[in-house]
């Protein structure tokens, strides 16, 4: 087991190399003099020579690479133009934000999508297969940015039952004392009941707005899995056997279903993560979406290159995770590798 | 139904091949080389569309839009651009059916008019990714080796972000215009096509009427041109309608995030953007339409992907 972790990390790294090559290419294909661009529009010609230097823009191509990628590996994305700080500390307090969200949201999706997809599958052809399939189908063409205003005004302006679609908690409460920076932990450790529901409350709309934009390639794909695992011959043995069709569908169909689910996670997480932006936006999240929409709106650049990559390598973590993971659900890749 | 379009393609590449070079006799004569095959294509098209009454309704959808497309400011009551604060924030009436927005505008002129520029962000990224991952990919498949290797890599490399992400790294970097957001989903789309392209013209590099052509003396590029491409062509078809839709939502939710579009320009992105505000107090018609127009579109592309898919390829038909 250990040596196939080890293998899978090698692959890693060409995604890494791969990844960090293009955001260091974004960054010298902006238009204009990044240098005069860095050091601010009131700055004299002096200073614009200063900040190449400091920046290390007059050095050759290959250089300036080896500078950026030694400063990545200090953890040093640079400084953002608007909030004075150095974007791997504004990234670090708001990644928890998104990361929450968009984990609440896949969670919710897959317990909802799964059985959906496999009562689709055991029941082809119902209104419940109908139903799975419209989903699927109107699930890729809503913009998430839509559907998240759509259910705010629903349900926040015209039946009052969700909160404010401002941010992660009510202005009522403080924000619990911070272990792992996910408002809904913190404050079950603090054992602060109250907090919790109003995390809860504030969560609800744009965790719905991500699982309805997820639910459909998950159901789409558990019921495809589900029907052709369900006609193998195995599964027609055990039926022919007399076992129970909750045991066939459960134990025997459903394990090996989930293999082509857990591949298309992948996929699924690459969409998330972007849809995530959008309803950062959507309900004033906190989360690095937001934070890089604001940098853009102000053309402040360091900002939005720390939140490519950062975005990028949690996607390439993700799918290494997704991998591994693979490998414990289906006994034979461990084998087979 | 699948011999009659296989059939076709065989006759295609045969006649090809005749005109290409004098090509020898003992070439085996294509058996269905007759001129059945043609029409029914065209008759399998009209079955797919009466067995799946949507995809016709998805046919007219496409056809409303299209015409809002061209005939846009024509078709529209007013000027999407005139603003009159007297008439600012009115819900939909018999003069303003979609209502107006906080500078009276009236949104239905704004959502007609904005059918072009949204239609052409997608139509001519799509073409765009086209070519360049059509060209790519086939390359890829037929060559092999190193540049196999390389096209491989370069998509990887995209893969490996989120692409809505990079979409919106490599608008920030090349800066904020509509045509880079054309150039940022057209790059974004690039691995599916050029892998499309690549498994299709891989399976093909050594087919026999390949092997045929190669015989009678054609260069390697004159293949690829008159043997390979020809072939790849429907499913590359089939994947421009599938990810036309796509296409829409990304350059959508790029302006949406205030990338690309200015105001006061009418897109349905932005326009949404403009609405956002106002609908958590309760006007939600501003936002609504431009969204629900969006809604359809892409709906529409969707349905119409399908729909070309079960025609061209109908063995993928899910």
């Amino acid at each position: 087991m250990l040596k196939q972790i080890a293998k899978r990390l090698s692959t890693v790294i060409p995604s890494l190399i791969g990844v960090i090559i293009v955001t260091f290419l974004l960054t010298r294909v902006l238009p204009g003099d990044t240098a005069a661009y860095f050091a601010g529009p009131a700055a004299s010609a002096q200073a614009i020579e200063e900040v190449r230097k400091q920046l290390g823009l007059d050095k050759s191509m290959p250089e300036q690479f080896v500078r950026y990628v030694t400063d990545l590996a200090h953890g040093d994305f640079g400084k953002s133009l608007t909030t004075g700080q150095s974007v791997t500390a504004d990234i670090a307090t708001r990644l928890p934000a998104s990361a929450e969200l968009t984990l609440v949201g896949l969670i919710v999706a897959m317990l909802i999508a799964v059985p959906l997809g496999i009562l689709a599958a055991v029941k082809q052809g119902s209104w419940i297969d109908h139903a799975c399939r419209v989903i699927a189908t109107a699930g890729v063409s809503l913009p998430v940015f839509f559907t998240g205003l759509l259910l705010a005004y629903v349900f926040y302006y015209q039946l009052g039952w969700a909160a404010e679609p401002l941010g992660r908690l009510s202005f009522l409460y403080s924000p619990p004392p911070t272990y792992m920076g996910f408002y809904l932990i913190d404050s079950l450790i603090a054992r602060d009941f109250e907090v919790f529901s109003a995390a809860v409350a504030q969560l609800v709309l744009p965790v719905a707005t991500l699982a309805i934009f997820s639910l459909a390639p998950i159901a789409r794909m558990t019921r495809a899995s589900m029907l052709s695992v369900l006609a193998s011959d195995f599964v027609r043995t055990a039926r022919a056997g007399g076992l129970p069709s909750r045991t066939v569908i459960i134990t025997y169909a459903f394990r090996n279903a989930m293999l082509p689910v857990v591949t298309t996670l992948g996929m699924v997480f690459s969409f998330l993560l972007g849809a995530n932006v959008l309803v950062e936006k959507v309900f004033a999240w906190p989360g690095i979406g937001s934070y890089a929409v604001e940098a853009l709106i102000t053309s402040d650049f360091a900002p939005v290159q720390g939140f490519v990559l950062t975005m990028a390598v949690l996607y390439v973590l993700l799918n290494l995770a997704i991998d591994l993971l693979y490998g414990i659900i289906d006994p034979r890749m461990r084998v087979e590798g | 139904m699948t011999q009659a379009v296989r059939v076709d393609t065989v006759r295609i590449d045969t006649t090809e091949v005749a005109t290409a070079a004098p090509a020898p006799a003992t070439i085996p004569a294509a058996p269905a080389a007759k001129p059945a095959a043609q029409p029914s294509v065209f008759s399998h098209a009209v079955y797919v569309i009466g067995e799946n009454p949507v995809t016709g309704l998805a046919f007219a959808l496409f056809l409303l839009i299209v015409v809002c497309a061209v005939f846009g400011p024509l078709v529209a009551p007013y000027d999407p651009l005139a603003s009159n604060t007297d008439a600012a924030y009115q819900a939909p009436t018999l003069a303003h059916w979609f209502g107006t927005d906080q500078l009276g505008r009236d949104i239905m002129s704004r959502v007609i008019v904005a059918t072009r520029l949204d239609l052409a962000i997608a139509v001519f990224s799509v073409a765009l990714v086209f070519l360049l991952g059509g060209v790519s990919g086939v390359m890829a498949g037929f060559y092999g080796g190193w540049t196999d290797r390389i096209v491989g890599r370069l998509a990887d490399t995209i893969m490996a972000f989120p692409l809505f992400v990079l979409a919106m790294g490599i608008v920030a970097a090349l800066g904020n215009t509509v045509t880079n957001i054309v150039i940022a989903t057209a790059i974004i789309n690039f691995p599916l096509y050029a892998r499309v392209a690549r498994a299709e013209a891989n399976v093909r590099r050594d087919a026999g009427f390949v092997q045929a052509a190669r015989l009678t003396g054609n260069g390697e590029m004159r293949i690829v041109l008159t043997q390979i491409l020809p072939n790849v062509m429907p499913i590359m078809v089939v994947q421009m309608s599938l990810t036309m839709g796509y296409a829409i939502l990304n350059a959508a939710g790029l302006s949406f995030i205030g990338l690309g579009v200015r105001p006061p320009t009418a897109e349905w992105g932005i326009m949404v953007a403009e609405g956002a505000a106002d609908m958590v107090s309760g006007k939600w018609w501003i936002a609504f339409f431009p969204g629900a127009a969006l809604m359809v579109a892409v709906f529409c592309f969707n349905l119409l992907g399908d729909g070309l898919r079960d025609i061209v390829d109908p063995q993928r038909r899910t």
